[in-house]
């Protein structure tokens, strides 16, 4: 049985080991807005994190992560180029598995840097590798940019692209909305009557959304019965895209093949490319280095680009040992206008000292 | 220590439920003045009646101080996360049917499945600058419904009761709420949304599976199923 204080004292050593790399440590509060979190995440955030609430302050939120919080953190008064350092509790709801921790250590590091992303990236992976050398743990990586990158380059309609991008996170809506855009799924004769205008309706409209949004959505969904649908050509090369799972070189290869017919990717393929020269200047055995494209799609919706995550081989049962990405976006959300390039990781030194104990 | 039967304690539900079990020579009777809980169990030995709000049935048979109760299906999903570790289904009673749904306002002819709601929902929130808000008491089922479905940008609102009113008063755009027959949803000039419900529900009678039990009591537990199946 591993200890709090053992987990604490691990934790300490982890965050030391990140301040030697140059990170600045941060204190983040465990109360966060409900608000900033639900304005991210959407309801689905209740499923994950405690909810709190009193009289005056109105719901609060035990903090999930510490990403959010850095972010806000950095944007409102922070020097560039910066890296933090953090370790404490995080929060989370587990109501489908009894067996995984709701409350546990996390240690971070995280990097803010205009100057070279993909040398960011390699140093946030090498240093959590390092940390993580003796567990031999399975690495896993992907990039989220590279499906946004294929997405913007369909040739289709800006709503389509629109509705896909929201939905890149959810696999299972992406497919059925690609299947719609793409004229697989058969319209509904109810659809086809709305589409003709032939479907009346004598009850009075109740509530706040109006006649003008019910109309505009009427003409959303004619104009996109007008639209072509999707071509099987650029469904097929989304699927080979959304299908690669090599070690990086093989990947890459396969990558370029698809980024012929698809040359929408081609800056991120570039990117994936530059980074793999990174992550090789670092250290790491890139030529065994799995990626995979649909790796961290089902994870949590702030990466945008560079994913990561390690494993036990041995141990399936157990949730990653760490994980961390790349979060521009996040930036741009909670920066008020401003913006910055960002990555980050975070190590579980409980679950560490758990396998050690075992081994 | 007796065995412990959970029923509800009003209406119609107790009064279904008393006919049911007189049907396999249980007698539920309440006893002491109109307005007191209490109640006796005739026709088999070692069984209590404990008289209860239907929505308090799922937590006592989780935490083990009911053996048996007696409610509905959708207040134990809602209630009791993996509530097949904690709970069983004995038998399902034949009433007390209702389906848990989500509505929209009838005069949405352009939102008929959870597509449109979510395509709705991203539209609404660029429009109003709030998410589209979905008054309701189960929380767990429309999220975990909403979830499944793939729908984003809305936000669910406590509802307690009156829950079709909600729509009209402009404090929820949309409902998710028990209906029986779906007359109630089209007064309000609702119409339910997509062609399964989120759930079917009906009146069961569930057996906790951590209720602590003597040898005596297993009898009268064993006793109790096999007359129940009769």
């Amino acid at each position: 049985m591993i200890t709090r204080a053992q987990t604490l004292a691990r934790a300490a050593e982890l965050r030391a080991r990140f301040e030697a790399a140059g990170a600045l440590p941060v204190e983040t509060p465990i109360l966060q807005s409900a608000e900033t979190l639900l304005d991210l995440y959407g309801e689905e955030i209740r499923a994950r994190a405690y909810v709190t609430s009193d009289a005056l302050r109105g719901e609060q939120m035990l903090r999930p992560d510490f990403t959010v919080a850095v972010v806000q953190m950095h944007m409102a008064n922070g020097a560039e180029p910066a890296r933090y350092t953090y370790s404490g509790e995080v929060f989370r709801r587990q109501e489908h598995d009894p067996d995984r921790a709701n409350e546990y250590v996390q240690v971070g590091y995280e990097v803010f840097d205009r100057a070279n992303p993909a040398a960011s990236d390699a140093e946030v992976f090498a240093l959590i590798a390092q940390a993580v050398a003796p567990l031999n743990l399975r690495a896993t990586t992907g990039d989220i940019g590279l499906l946004t990158a294929a997405v913007r380059g369909l040739k289709t309609t800006e709503p389509r692209k629109a509705a896909l991008l929201r939905h890149i996170w959810r696999p299972r809506r992406f497919r059925a909305l690609l299947d719609r855009f793409s004229g697989r799924t058969p319209v509904s004769a109810r659809r086809e009557q709305l589409l003709a205008g032939d479907v009346a309706c004598d009850a009075p409209l109740v509530g706040k959304r109006t006649q003008t949004e019910i109309d505009r959505r009427i003409q959303t969904l004619r104009d996109d019965a007008k639209a072509p649908p999707v071509s099987a050509a650029e469904v097929d090369l989304l699927d080979a895209l959304l299908g690669v799972r090599e070690t990086l070189p093989f990947a890459l290869e396969q990558l370029r093949d698809i980024a012929v017919d698809l040359p929408s990717i081609s800056s991120a393929v570039d990117g994936i490319s530059r980074r793999a020269e990174a992550l090789a200047a670092r250290g790491v055995d890139v030529e065994n280095l799995p990626f995979e494209t649909s790796f961290g799609r089902t994870s949590m919706e702030y990466y945008d680009g560079f994913v990561f995550g390690f494993f036990s081989p041995n141990r399936a049962d157990l949730p990653a040992l760490a994980t961390g990405g790349r979060y521009d976006a996040l930036t741009r959300r909670l920066g008020q206008g401003a913006e910055i390039p960002a990555v980050g990781g975070v190590l579980r030194p409980g679950l560490m000292l758990e396998l050690e104990a075992q081994a | 220590m007796s065995v412990k039967l959970g029923v509800p304690s009003k209406g119609r539900l107790m009064e279904k439920t008393f006919d049911w079990f007189s049907q396999r020579g249980v007698r539920l009777t309440r006893t002491g003045s109109e307005r007191e809980y209490a109640g006796a169990v005739g026709g088999i030995q070692g069984v209590s009646l404990v008289l209860l709000s239907a929505g308090e049935v799922p937590r006592e048979l989780a935490t083990g101080r009911l053996h048996f109760g007696v409610t509905g299906t959708d207040l134990v999903q809602e209630k009791l996360p993996l509530w097949e570790q904690q709970i069983e289904p004995v038998q399902e009673l034949g009433f007390g049917h209702a389906d848990l749904v989500l509505a929209v306002p009838k005069a949405w002819v352009d939102v008929d499945t959870l597509d449109d709601l979510d395509a709705a929902a991203t539209a609404f929130r660029a429009a109003h600058d709030m998410r589209l808000r979905i008054a309701t008491k189960y929380h767990r089922l429309v999220r975990e419904h909403l979830r499944q479905g793939g729908v984003a940008d809305y936000a669910l609102v406590d509802s307690q009761g009156a829950t079709e009113g909600t729509v009209a008063n402009e404090t929820a755009e949309a409902i998710a709420d028990i209906t029986s027959s779906g007359e109630t949803l089209r007064a309000n000039h609702l119409k339910v949304l997509g062609d399964d419900p989120i759930l079917r529900s009906q009146a069961t009678l569930w057996r906790s599976r951590l209720a602590p039990a003597s040898e005596a009591d297993r009898k009268v537990i064993d006793a109790l199923t096999k007359q129940l199946a009769g």
